[in-house]
């Protein structure tokens, strides 16, 4: 009955433990307690401290339905009091280290104070103690209900909790369209009152039941008895509605928002070029952001109206600034393509850091500005009318990303996708049946190029100038990491990775500080976990899956690292 | 044959390829006869040449003791540990923070010398070496019969993580590395004047660098990791503890990676959280131009690229004309690494690893 196993219950607890006492010494807790949540309660700060109590509480207690209650309940305290035990030692420390701060310093009195609720050291660490204690009983206690009671449960709480981390959103769609003091009602100056969370909880949960208890029943019926032409009926309609929403959507979303999504749609610009290049034709390229600054220095330099530039219309331009990002791409791709993969990666970074010196360098400045950079770049116009605000760029880069999502989708089914795919499963075998390797790796190469050479002019004309601060290897880092989180070679997946990585960090500025620590906890954990990314391409899910379905014991039983013939990524 | 014919049968990118290797050998060939017969840019005398040299030979030694890590790991994984440069700079950032700023501020550092290395070298190897284990452990290990790029891109992510995890333990401020006083200064060793610190730098690396070969060859330590090398299953049946031979292997290379870090320490005089990245770089290409997988490859490599790098910029770069040729610097050793993997990647001395195992 007892199925509890208490050497794990502590390793967990002193793992997360360990998590809770990193975030707090690195300042990831403090910072983050700038960000009300629910005004006068929570902060995410204090989410960031209590969740690892509350998930080793959750995660000790197992999956087994039948357990016994007592020690479940025991071994979920447990680990919530260990979680909190590097931590209060870290408070003590702090009470007679004084000059802890010279060593490690983020370890301030707006830390201890914050892990101490602000009382005196030891009743805080007492209060402390007891509360994640009881998170992780709670965490345990959560698989004491029924399932079905479970479920809808913890999904309005978590609804609730995202609804008011990211109540910018609702904040700034409220501010387009109610009064002002309405809004304050909901949103006070930062996160959302009390009342309203409550408000949001109870309706959340209420749908969730609804879903629960009788919504996912009725869908599924709905499902089984659908007649093909109603659901591409269905499918079409949704596709009209979305492509209308998004041609309304800066009059629903303010300013602000606006800028947000043009940001991310830069990104899903140079996301769904690199999918091709990495996602279809399986090279690893981490100098991506070279293309990107080819395409925003070239049409800079030609449209721009200052010192260096020659004053040509930005239509021109563009196309001018593509073709030197495709072209670009080619004379690098011809010499490195007959690399393998992993030399690819290192030489492709290698380029990307020789344009990153070349562009500050005083070699280049006469021509390009070295770290002065271009100003004054072009605007778009039709006629009289000059591209200006966000909301203008916004229909520029949404006319964009169509264009790229459309490319990469046809390209994706037709031949050159299925080349390059078969390129990507085995190069041997491909050339074997008679493809081009260099020719097929070549076009994957200057299409992923051509996308950020036109993210790179349209990114360089919506900001107006253009630096070589712009042009960091943390570009590269960044779109990789959007592909791999969305999932490897899927076009919804690579929108979805770059509203999660992009949009959801501009929303919380907080976060800029510690944006390339998650990027890297991110891309260990999605290889570690799933490694198909968030919406993974049908073909790659059931290729990662096979195993683990089918027949387990083949793959494990396969053969030494070295001999092994599989996709690059 | 016909001329159309013979034109359809030349492979373009061999042309384009040729065209580059010529461009490429032109422009140091005019580079160094535009300096040194016409005397284009600064004027250098022969004491100047000799500090660009020393200096890049000292520079050398700590490609080279970096190098090691990623060309055993390499050996034995077939993976480019692309933390490595952390596993560096973590060992610079703890020892200096944790024990060479206290030991400095109560006045050890000039008292007892010695010791006061001594207790940094082994601050920064065991912080290297846990770094590097627990790297290992969490997002290398599960991922062993991966496709190949997912473990690179752990260590992609890896290499972020540390870099920021650092940066939130000790701030972002560039920390003076405290250097006791009696290593100020030159001094004259056969005839050559040397900075004392960059004397000490190329002899620890050489001494460093032959101890680890003569561990590698000699002990039984040694041999298993080199079995392991050769073949994991094979190692296996052997009865050798592959997952502690690995181990072995990256906490090898985390060691001379943290005493490269003090050595660093000593010749820069300050650490920051960034300070791994450039360098781990460089110390790839070092290991590449070596031949990646041989460990007297990655320290000839490691000599090879400092001093190119020393010397390249003034001879090469002023001869070509180039302004500002001391910032191009960086240029001359990724310029190296991508003409290195294009045209000989197997590297100036390594064996030519065959197609699927290399």
């Amino acid at each position: 009955m007892n199925t509890i196993n208490w050497r794990r219950v502590i390793q967990v607890g002193l793992i997360m433990g360990v998590v809770v006492l990193i975030a707090s010494i690195i300042g990831m807790v403090q910072t983050f307690d700038e960000r009300d949540m629910i005004a006068g309660l929570l902060t995410l700060g204090q989410l960031l401290l209590f969740a690892p109590a509350f998930y080793g509480g959750f995660s000790v207690a197992g999956k087994d339905e039948r357990r016994a209650p007592v020690p479940t309940l025991l071994a979920g305290l447990l680990a919530g009091a260990l979680a909190a035990v590097p931590v209060v030692l870290l408070v003590a420390l702090a009470g007679f280290w004084t000059t802890i701060r010279d060593y490690f310093v983020n370890v301030s009195p707006q830390l201890i104070e914050i892990l101490t609720f602000g009382r005196e050291s030891v009743s805080g660490s007492l209060l402390l103690l007891g509360v994640m204690a009881g998170l992780g009983l709670l965490g345990a206690a959560i698989h004491l209900i029924p399932q079905r009671v479970r479920r809808p449960f913890i999904n309005a709480t978590m609804f609730t909790l995202v609804f008011s981390l990211f109540s910018d959103v609702p904040l700034n769609i409220a501010n387009q369209f109610l009064s002002r003091d309405l809004v304050r009602l909901v949103f006070p100056s930062k996160g959302i009152t009390v009342v309203a969370a409550v408000v949001i909880f109870a309706l959340a949960l209420a749908v969730a039941l609804w879903w629960e208890f009788s919504g996912r029943a009725r869908r599924q019926q709905q499902q089984a008895t659908i007649t093909p032409e109603a659901r591409r009926r269905n499918s079409l309609i949704v596709m009209v509605v979305s492509l209308a929403l998004l041609l309304v959507l800066p009059r629903i979303l303010g300013i602000f928002l606006t800028n947000v999504v043009a940001q991310v749609g830069t990104f899903v610009l140079m996301a769904l070029g690199l999918n091709i290049v990495v996602g279809f034709a399986g090279l690893l390229d981490l100098g991506y952001v070279a293309f990107f600054a080819v395409g925003a220095y070239v049409t800079a330099l030609l449209t721009s109206t200052g010192d260096l530039g020659l004053g040509v219309n930005f239509w021109i331009a563009m196309p001018i600034g593509v073709i030197a990002a495709v072209l670009f791409g080619i004379v690098l791709g011809i010499p490195v393509l007959r690399l393998r993969g992993d030399y690819l990666a290192i030489v492709t970074l290698g380029f990307g850091e020789i344009i990153r010196v070349l562009v500050r360098s005083d070699l280049l400045k006469p021509v390009i500005g070295g770290a002065q950079g271009i100003l004054d770049v072009g605007r778009p116009n039709f006629g009289s009318f000059t591209f200006v605000t966000p909301e203008h760029y916004y229909y520029l880069i949404l006319a964009g990303c169509m264009l790229a999502l459309f490319i990469a989708w046809r390209l994706r089914d037709g031949r050159a996708g299925r080349q390059w795919m078969a390129v990507r499963e085995d190069e041997d075998v491909a050339e074997a049946v008679g493809i081009n390797l260099v020719g097929t790796k070549l076009l994957a190469f200057a299409i992923g190029a051509g996308f950020a050479g036109l993210a790179g002019a349209i990114f360089g004309s919506r900001v107006g100038s253009v630096f070589p601060n712009s042009f960091e290897l943390l570009i590269s880092i960044n779109v990789l990491a959007i592909i791999i989180v969305g999932g490897v070679g899927s076009l919804p997946g690579v929108v979805l990775g770059a509203f999660v990585l992009v949009g959801l960090p501009e929303l919380l500025r907080e976060f800029v500080e510690f944006r390339l620590l998650i990027y890297g906890i991110l891309l260990i954990v999605m290889m570690l976990v799933r490694p198909e990314g968030l919406w993974p391409s049908a073909v790659r899910r059931r290729e990662l899956h096979a195993a683990e379905t089918d027949e387990p014991s083949v793959a494990a039983a396969e053969g030494p690292l070295h001999e092994e013939v599989q996709p690059l990524v | 044959m016909t001329l159309s014919q013979r034109l359809r049968d030349i492979d373009w990118i061999d042309v384009w390829l040729w065209v580059f290797r010529v461009v490429i050998i032109l422009g140091v060939v005019i580079g160094i006869t535009r300096k040194l017969f016409f005397g284009a840019g600064t004027t250098y005398d022969s004491s100047d040449w000799i500090d660009f040299f020393i200096s890049g030979l000292s520079q050398g030694g700590l490609y080279a003791l970096i190098a090691l890590g990623y060309t055993m790991v390499y050996g034995v994984l077939f993976m480019i540990n692309f933390a490595h440069g952390e596993f560096f700079m973590s060992g610079a950032m703890a020892s200096t923070y944790l024990i060479a700023s206290t030991l400095a501020a109560s006045g050890f550092i000039n008292e007892q010398p010695i010791l006061y290395l001594v207790l940094v070298t082994v601050a920064a190897v065991l912080t290297s070496m846990g770094v590097s284990l627990l790297t290992e452990r969490i997002a290398y290990r599960p991922l062993r019969r991966a496709p190949r790029l997912v473990p690179l891109i752990t260590a992609i992510g890896a290499s972020f993580f540390w870099q920021y995890i650092f940066r939130g333990l000790f701030g972002s401020a560039v920390k003076a590395f405290p250097v006791p006083t009696i290593l100020e200064g030159r001094v004259n060793v056969f005839g050559l004047d040397f900075l004392k610190v960059r004397l000490i730098v190329i002899i620890v690396s050489i001494l460093a660098l032959i101890g680890l070969y003569l561990f590698v060859q000699k002990t039984k330590t040694g041999k298993s990791i080199r079995a392991v090398a050769e073949d994991k299953d094979v190692a296996a049946l052997m009865g050798i503890d592959v997952d502690r031979a690995i181990a072995t292997t990256f906490a090898i290379g985390a060691m001379m990676a943290g005493i490269a870090a003090v050595l660093w320490g000593l010749v820069f005089k300050q650490v920051i959280f960034s300070m791994g990245f450039v360098p781990g770089i460089k110390a790839f290409t070092a290991a590449v131009l070596g031949g990646i997988g041989s460990i007297p490859g990655a320290a000839l490599g490691g000599f090879f690229l400092g001093v190119i790098e020393a010397v390249g910029p003034p001879l090469i770069l002023e001869g070509l004309g180039a302004p500002g040729a001391h910032q191009l610097k960086d240029v001359t050793a990724f310029l190296l690494l991508v003409l290195v993997l294009i045209f000989r990647p197997q590297g100036i001395i390594g064996e030519r690893l065959a197609e699927k195992k290399a």
